[in-house]
């Protein structure tokens, strides 16, 4: 093999990678947030929703689930333009993360719904709490506390996963990778930066749960166990 | 201009055979690899586990495309420029697989109780015998619900080969489109292409899943 590696012809382009991060970070937190929270909305109307409306979300849910991100991109993105609407690539791409985490995030709530006993919402009703104070207090935060590690999990896959983002130049990381190895041939080294800094991304999102966890779930902090 | 007929949807079920082909390399690749991964994870040997624990967080804490296009430049460096797509395809989706079937699998293994381990080591049994006749039949019954359920997630990530030029259905979909562009129409049909193979397996998990009642033990 005598092909030599050139990772200084990267340097120039600092600034790009940067600009790369900071969209993908972009694109990860905002599907993240209304991920949870239409996930949060999805998973209460399938399980106490009418049945119609449960039918629905469910259809949903399995739809996403059994199909590819990739192709959801490209519906989502094509799809718009043949309504005739304009958005741009960066919206597009938002819209199709969401699309897609919402249903995950719902089937993960869901369990944590379902993982609720029943004796609990009971007790909760002979402490005279009404409705919405069961739902919030007993089985809603409860709930989420119990399934936090799954959705860290998923919200990190969805920031690798925005990656795939770059098919329809949505600028961010992967999209600058590529760009930047089409201006340099430096393909492989590019590819190699890129996947270290996804790789301490990873990281830093997680510890960046762990801590929320730790302001947010007070509870669990106080008991120092798992529930 | 032509619109979407027989002919391409002739040529996207041509695509879903090398999806399928794929996937199925991607399982028995990554299957093989990640069950070592998995023996690595749980070895005695201290510098084992650290590097296939290492090697478990590069594979999961990078995206699939970026390992992808690494594989697929990086065989062109080594001198490999001449390779079928379907090599580089199948090189990084085993990779991928092997570090997320490794771990699904350490977890399966560790979920045998330790007093199986012991009880197989009071009879006298030496520890590849205490690992394959004891702990892994055990496992075994554990792992598959995870295990079709992860298949589902190798059948869907099969579609990121289009990137590196493999034509499976994804790519299908996207020739087409540049010849006839009735994105929704083709989308809408390589989605449903995917969700035929995908469901199945998910609703197979499910019931596995339930016959086994792993989550309420």
């Amino acid at each position: 093999m005598t092909y030599q590696f050139d990772f200084a012809a990267l340097l120039p382009y600092w600034r790009e990678f940067a600009a790369g991060v900071w969209l993908t970070l972009q694109l990860s937190a905002v599907a993240t947030v209304l991920g949870f929270v239409g996930g949060a909305l999805c998973a209460i109307a399938r399980a106490d929703g009418p049945p119609w409306l449960k039918r629905v979300v469910g259809a949903y849910v399995e739809v996403i689930r059994n199909t590819p991100l990739l192709v959801q991109i490209f519906l989502v993105y094509f799809g718009i333009a043949v309504l005739g609407l304009r958005v741009d690539a960066t919206m597009a791409a938002v819209l199709a993360l969401v699309v897609n985490v919402v249903a995950y995030t719902c089937e993960i709530m869901r369990a944590g719904i379902e993982s609720i006993h029943k004796a609990q919402i009971e007790a909760g009703e002979c402490l005279g709490l009404n409705r919405r104070q069961i739902y919030w207090h007993v089985v809603l935060r409860p709930a989420i506390e119990r399934v936090y590690p799954a959705l860290v999990s998923q919200y990190v896959l969805l920031m690798l996963a925005s990656s795939i983002c770059s098919q329809i130049s949505a600028e961010e990381l992967t999209a600058v990778a590529n760009r930047i190895q089409s201006d340099t041939f430096r393909s492989f080294e590019t590819y190699i930066v890129v996947g270290l800094v996804y790789l301490a991304l990873s990281f830093v999102v997680r510890w960046a749960f762990w801590g929320f966890g730790l302001l947010v779930f007070t509870r669990r902090r106080k008991l120092g166990t798992a529930l | 201009m032509p619109t979407f007929g027989p002919q391409h949807l002739w040529f996207l079920l041509h695509a879903a055979g090398w999806t399928l082909a794929l996937s199925a390399i991607a399982f028995l690749g990554g299957g093989l690899l990640g069950f070592g991964v998995a023996l690595a994870r749980i070895s005695r040997n201290r510098v084992l586990r650290g590097l296939a624990s290492a090697y478990v967080q590069v594979v999961q804490g990078t995206p699939l495309l970026i390992l992808l296009f690494m594989i697929y430049f990086g065989l062109a460096i080594a001198g490999f420029d001449q390779l079928p797509a379907l090599i580089a395809a199948g090189a990084g989706l085993t990779i991928y697989a092997s570090g997320f079937l490794g771990e699904i699998w350490r977890g399966c293994i560790e979920a045998v109780p330790k007093t199986q381990w012991e009880a197989a080591e009071c009879l006298a049994m030496s520890p590849w015998q205490r690992l394959t006749k004891v702990v892994l039949p055990q496992a075994m019954r554990i792992a598959t619900a995870p295990t079709v359920g992860f298949l589902v997630q190798i059948v869907k990530n099969t579609s990121l080969a289009s990137v590196i030029g493999f034509v499976e259905l994804s790519q299908a979909g996207k020739l087409i489109n540049n010849s006839i562009f009735q994105p929704f129409v083709i989308f809408v049909t390589v989605a449903i292409f995917y969700f035929v193979i995908c469901y199945p397996l998910s609703a197979w998990s499910r019931g596995l899943e339930r016959k086994l009642n792993v989550g309420r033990r």
